[in-house]
């Protein structure tokens, strides 16, 4: 019961952390990102609240470190390395997740899953 | 002549609120010989007797109403001179045209000595569509004392012979003052040649256009017989008679007295007082019809009954005539009242009958008794788990489903009938008996949609308002102007809504009587907050005022180029 208070205060999110994986002259983390602020948020197939301009993750590449680190396609990512991610362009976003002096990015997500999985517990 | 001057003047400031004299006083100061307006004020004496105070109440709150009235200048200056006349054989009786310090719009506070005590409220009555044939009445009604409605009758009708005299003088006057030196001292005068003949043939053009445009303005049917006069009107009157008066008085002294020689003087003095004349006509153009027309003020018409309300813009009027424009608009707006809706269906009303009884043990104290019983009853009632509400709203849900099923047995009888005729052709070949005029076809095809039309109007209570010679007419009017299939829903609209109340036979609906209640005096202007009331029996339409508010516009440049669009994105970036 404490547990799941605890984490229903966490507004059921998770936190992943991604080394990343160098693959010639680039660091890739091996998934893709949709949405912000200057796109269009009807066309996410992922977000619950289709007004919702946050960045979410459209892909995860097999056996890439994202997927390794528990990265899960549909997420969406609150905060990179503390930068948050909820208002940010789509570009933004891609600069904060590609930055050349990082090796590792501890991302802040949430998913939905995650939610319902609180809710049962806490009602079981 | 300076005194007389004075006298005048001091006359003259009276519409501003200052202390006057009252007036008979005033036109006594002026000497004989200038008052050659023929007055017959010293023919009537005041006489204290009641009926004489009833009259001298209506000749007052007639030239109140002359007062009130926003006013038409061809009455103005008839009614001017009728009461003039009437107010001068008054006395001090007389109303004068301003009680000391009131504004001269407050005209009911101003006779303290004729007003009896019935009269302290301001309930009059209105009363619209009037059959007069006669194209002013400015003379006010008053309801409590029937008796003297005969008095009324007379007196309007005195008052508009009097008010036709008035502006037949006023009218007159250029032509007496041109034609009197020619007809006493003829052979005095000197000769007098182009310009005078200019002056003649612009006095008569002049003197042309002022009948006309007097005869535009003021002639008119009155469409109500109000109960206090306009304002705007006596002024106008008070001041036409104010011209007229003086101009007679400088012309008996200056020249009838002197004999003046210079004929083309005389013309021209004659011309200006035209000028004046159709200065006074723009005036009252402007007074009477040019300013009410800006919309000022919001009306808000309620009906008490049922709660049908409509909202009107209106310029800047008196009470009693916004009144009358509400109801002008009132029979086109609003729905026929019908009490046959209002009244919520028996079975919901059943319930409420039984109430509680109250029964009080011991002390006998009956003032606290009466009281506590009602809260206590109240408080039960309260209390009390009450199903009204859902058989109301089923019966409602019950009610219409009928309604929607009478009707559409309705429109499916009409469309039916309809299909039953068709226009004669010329190329048809038609055995002439077999043509029929409309009223023929429309019996003909009646029969087959009576009995549903009659089901559907007592459905919806509507019963009453259409008599089967009515819906005949009705039948017979859309089948003369073409059966299409948009007739026939030309012809059902008039029973699928209750239209407004002009729709309706005239006897039956259109009420003429009208009671005009406010808390202000009646020929008061619109103010922002005003709520007067229009009572007839059975309702009632509470109007109430609002002030259109100022708008403040400001503009703002959009530059065409400024139009730019891009597409919407969704794009997906792998990292």
């Amino acid at each position: 019961p404490v547990v799941t208070i605890l984490s229903y205060f966490t507004f059921f999110q998770q936190r992943i952390e991604i080394h990343k994986l160098r693959q010639g002259d680039n660091l890739i983390l091996g998934f893709s990102i949709g949405g912000g602020i200057d796109q269009d948020p009807t066309q996410n197939p992922f977000s619950e609240d289709k007004t919702d301009k946050g960045i979410y993750v459209t892909r995860v590449t097999e056996g890439g470190p994202a997927e390794v680190a528990g990265l899960q396609i549909g997420d969406k990512i609150m905060q990179v390395n503390g930068w948050d991610m909820t208002m940010v362009t789509h570009d933004q976003a891609r600069k904060r997740l590609t930055k050349r002096n990082e090796e590792v990015v501890r991302l802040l997500v949430t998913r939905q899953s995650l939610q319902k999985a609180v809710q049962q517990s806490m009602m079981s | 002549k300076i005194e007389s001057l004075k006298v005048t003047v001091d006359f003259l400031k009276v519409p501003l609120g200052l202390k006057k004299p009252p007036l008979k006083e005033a036109l006594a100061a002026v000497p004989g010989p200038g008052r050659a307006k023929p007055l017959g004020v010293e023919r009537h004496k005041p006489r204290r007797s009641d009926t004489m105070d009833n009259e001298s109440q209506y000749s007052g709150y007639s030239y109140k109403s002359g007062h009130s009235r926003s006013s038409r200048k061809h009455r103005d200056r008839r009614d001017r001179h009728r009461s003039k006349s009437r107010d001068g054989s008054r006395g001090d009786k007389s109303v004068t045209i301003q009680a000391p310090g009131e504004p001269l719009l407050d005209n009911e506070s101003t006779r303290g000595d004729e007003r009896d005590d019935n009269w302290g409220e301001t309930t009059t009555v209105v009363t619209g569509t009037s059959e007069h044939s006669i194209s002013h009445d400015d003379i006010t009604r008053i309801t409590k004392d029937m008796e003297d409605s005969a008095h009324l009758d007379c007196s309007r009708h005195l008052g508009v012979s009097l008010a036709g005299a008035l502006a037949l003088l006023a009218f007159l006057t250029p032509l007496a003052f041109m034609l009197l030196p020619q007809l006493l001292w003829r052979e005095e005068l000197e000769p007098c040649g182009t310009p005078c003949e200019g002056l003649f043939i612009s006095v008569a053009f002049k003197l042309l256009i002022l009948l006309l445009g007097s005869w535009a303005l003021f002639f008119r049917r009155p469409k109500a017989f109000f109960p206090r006069i306009f304002v705007f009107r006596a002024l106008l009157m008070v001041l036409v008679f104010l011209l007229v008066v003086s101009y007679w008085l400088f012309y008996g002294v200056r020249i009838l007295d002197s004999r003046d020689r210079n004929y083309q003087g005389v013309v021209q003095y004659a011309v200006s007082l035209v000028d004046a004349l159709l200065f006074v006509h723009y005036l009252a153009v402007v007074l009477l019809e040019l300013r009410q027309l800006q919309p000022q003020f919001t009306l808000k018409a309620v009906r008490s009954a049922d709660g049908a309300s409509r909202f009107y813009n209106v310029g800047h009027l008196s009470i009693q005539r916004a009144a009358v424009w509400i109801l002008e608009n009132y029979y086109h707006d609003f729905p026929v009242y019908n009490p046959a809706l209002l009244n919520l269906p028996k079975s919901v009303l059943s319930k409420k009958m039984s109430g509680f009884k109250v029964y009080s043990l011991g002390e006998e104290n009956t003032t606290n008794n009466s009281t506590s019983q009602s809260r206590a009853v109240i408080a039960a009632a309260a209390r009390r788990r009450d199903n009204s509400h859902n058989e109301y709203y089923y019966e409602e849900a019950e009610h219409e489903r009928r309604v929607r099923k009478r009707r559409a047995r309705l429109v499916v009888a009409v469309e039916e009938a309809f299909t039953h005729i068709k226009r004669l052709q010329e190329e048809d070949q038609k055995n002439p008996r077999e043509i029929m005029d409309p009223r023929e076809a429309a019996q003909a095809i009646f029969a087959s949609m009576a009995r549903a039309m009659q089901k559907y109007l007592r459905t919806t209570k509507q019963q009453p308002y259409h008599t089967m010679e009515s819906i005949l007419q009705h039948l017979e009017f859309c089948i003369t102007h073409d059966m299409t299939p948009k007739v026939r829903g030309a012809f059902l609209e008039r029973y699928l809504t209750a239209g407004p109340t002009i729709q309706y036979h005239k006897d039956r609906w259109l009420a003429k009587q009208w009671t005009l209640v406010s808390e202000e005096p009646v020929t008061n202007g619109l103010k922002d907050g005003v709520v007067f009331v229009l009572k007839r029996q059975d309702f009632s339409l509470v109007v109430s005022t609002k002030k259109i508010p100022f708008f403040k516009l400001s503009e703002e440049f959009v530059d065409p180029k400024s139009h730019k669009f891009v597409m919407r994105l969704q794009s997906e970036t792998s990292v």
